[in-house]
């Protein structure tokens, strides 16, 4: 079922128009609202005026990470706060995290995307829906809650974790949808056969994974494992949450909800535009949020764009699977994690001197994060229990700030390879 | 009285602790006592040399986290119950030890070196009991 056929199969020219109207109407409406938004614009000698069609918006300045932490908690937002009715969080570049607000109608168009990205997956209202995403600040679990209830499914929103009762329910409930990361899928399918359920007394169809980059490799796993068809699903807190794309049951791209988030593919270097099927960056700009519109904002992660009408029916707009990023960011468990969050966590500490080294591993299906850092002669301690201490005191601050627990190892001073350029602070030894 | 202790943090490495007595060696400085504390991630290594300034220099120079650490040598009869007539006079008085190690030369008496919390009350509570306690010159000697 397609939900909202006439845009979701627009010809090019109708989805041209609409995104045209849209964003000229967002452009004044920042504009006026936003004092670092509007700055920028003069910067560049821009009036909102000069922006007339779709086509104009190369013409806009970009937006990233660092704006929102710069305007942090509520600057970037273009309503006051009566207006806000719900607020999300995710990591920031340092301690602090990217904070985004939602009015009423940000929930509901959230709810019409997620919705429409399920009905991509093949879920309609029969279905029972498990979502086992975490509830709370991050969007993965409410993001795909209120999409389930808005097209009619019946949600379990048994949040992330709790492997026990994931799969009690979804033997006693019947469950024929389950949304979490991929690599916690592969771990309840571990889980299963440790537990001698077998998929063939599950109802398991439909798979929606997302939140973290995971192969075709992995999907086949998934596949075979759980007996289900494993739809990849796409977003960030920045511009909705989940739902900003997702795969059709062709599984050849995820479409992209072009109506509400204008997709550009950029060179990360030149910063220029570049032509339709090329690998860049990927851009956003968001032409429906009232909370925190964001125009161009640079998603950082490198993918291609494909215009050509599916088979599914649909001509919005498809995205392959990331290929990888194009700053130092990294997924853990469905958690952004970036290297800059934990050395501003060790710079804090007078203890600690900001030389680590970040390990990802992933052991089984799970990814693991292990920090090593150099014991200097100012915080070595001839006592044991101090240094046990110190790395604990690590360990919490770290937790507390990444949300997600880290293993810190204490090393000799020097051990942690210099380099005369740019430090090399990540091995990631996952292969993806 | 006080004793300097150099304590050398070690990583679980194969060969870190042949480096560091190897490097020491070369410098011509002897080790009198040793011993290695280890947990599941790291070891320290703590020992009594003939000359600490001097080596704990040179480790410095080598890229080693080192430090001096002031401890004490208590010299007690090498018999039955000699340490727990020590230990019981400083429990009494509330001095704590944070860890100690100890080595005998001969059949006569044995070294016992001591990191207690409180240095100078530990040095006044053995004193008082007419506790033996070796020089640092002597012990840097031996």
């Amino acid at each position: 079922m397609i939900w909202n056929e006439k845009i979701e199969c627009a010809s090019r020219d109708e989805m041209r128009a609409v995104q045209t109207e849209r964003l000229i109407e967002t452009v004044k409406r920042i504009y006026h609202n936003v004092p670092s938004y509007r700055q920028k614009m003069q910067e560049a000698g821009l009036v909102p005026d000069d922006i007339k069609s779709v086509d104009d918006l190369s013409k806009l300045p970009f937006t990233v990470k660092t704006d929102l932490r710069d305007n942090y908690p509520f600057g970037m937002f273009t309503v006051p706060m009566s207006e806000i009715v719900r607020i999300h969080a995710s990591s920031g570049t340092t301690g602090k995290p990217t904070v985004v607000g939602y009015t009423r109608k940000d929930l509901n168009s959230w709810s019409e995307v997620v919705t429409r990205s399920l009905c991509m997956a093949g879920v309609h209202r029969d279905d029972i829906v498990q979502v086992a995403y975490g509830y709370g600040l991050f969007t993965g679990g409410l993001g795909l809650h209120y999409g389930c209830e808005n097209l009619g499914a019946s949600v379990i929103p048994i949040s992330g974790g709790n492997t026990d009762k994931q799969l009690q329910l979804m033997q006693d409930f019947g469950t024929s949808v389950i949304a979490c990361t991929p690599s916690y899928s592969l771990f309840l399918a571990e889980e299963m056969e440790a537990a001698g359920i077998k998929k063939e007394n599950l109802k398991l169809r439909v798979g929606i994974f997302g939140a973290e980059p995971w192969t075709e490799n992995m999907r086949k796993e998934i596949e075979e494992k759980l007996g289900l068809k494993a739809i990849d699903i796409y977003g960030l807190s920045e511009i909705i949450g989940p739902g900003v794309s997702c795969e059709c049951e062709h599984q050849v791209g995820m479409h992209i909800n072009e109506d509400h988030f204008i997709p550009e593919i950029i060179d990360p270097e030149t910063l220029q535009p570049l032509p339709a099927g090329e690998i860049g960056e990927l851009v956003f700009t968001t032409v429906t949020k009232e909370g925190i519109p964001l125009i161009r904002y640079r998603t950082r992660d490198l993918t291609r764009l494909n215009y050509e009408k599916c088979a599914c029916g649909r001509t919005l707009v498809r995205m392959e699977k990331c290929k990888g990023r194009s700053d130092d960011m990294l997924i853990i468990r469905g958690v952004n994690v970036f290297p800059s969050q934990i050395e501003s966590v060790l710079l804090e500490m007078s203890e600690t001197a900001p030389h680590y080294l970040l390990i990802v591993e992933r052991e089984g299906n799970l990814d693991t994060l292990k920090l090593m850092v150099e014991v200097q002669e100012q915080f070595f301690s001839d006592e044991i229990k101090q240094l046990e201490a110190l790395r604990k005191k690590i360990t919490h601050k770290l937790q507390s700030t990444l949300g997600i627990s880290v293993d810190v190892k204490l090393v000799e001073p020097k051990t942690i390879e210099r380099t005369a350029g740019k430090a090399k602070r990540v091995i990631d030894n996952r292969k993806l | 009285m006080i004793i300097k202790q150099l304590s050398v943090f070690l990583e679980n490495k194969t060969g870190r602790l042949n480096e560091v007595t190897q490097i020491l060696g070369n410098a011509g400085i002897n080790m009198s006592a040793m011993s290695v504390a280890d947990t599941s991630e790291f070891g320290i290594l703590r020992m009594i040399v003939s000359e600490p300034e001097k080596a704990l220099a040179i480790l410095k120079e080598a890229e080693f986290s080192v430090r001096l650490t002031e401890v004490i040598c208590l010299n007690s009869p090498n018999e039955p119950g000699a340490l727990a007539r020590a230990l019981n006079i400083l429990s009494g008085e509330s001095v704590f030890i944070e860890y100690l190690y100890a080595y005998s030369m001969d059949n006569k008496t044995a070294n016992i070196v001591l990191k207690p919390d409180n240095i100078q009350k530990c040095i006044e509570v053995l004193q008082a009991h007419k506790m033996e306690l070796v020089s640092a010159s002597k012990m840097y000697k031996i």
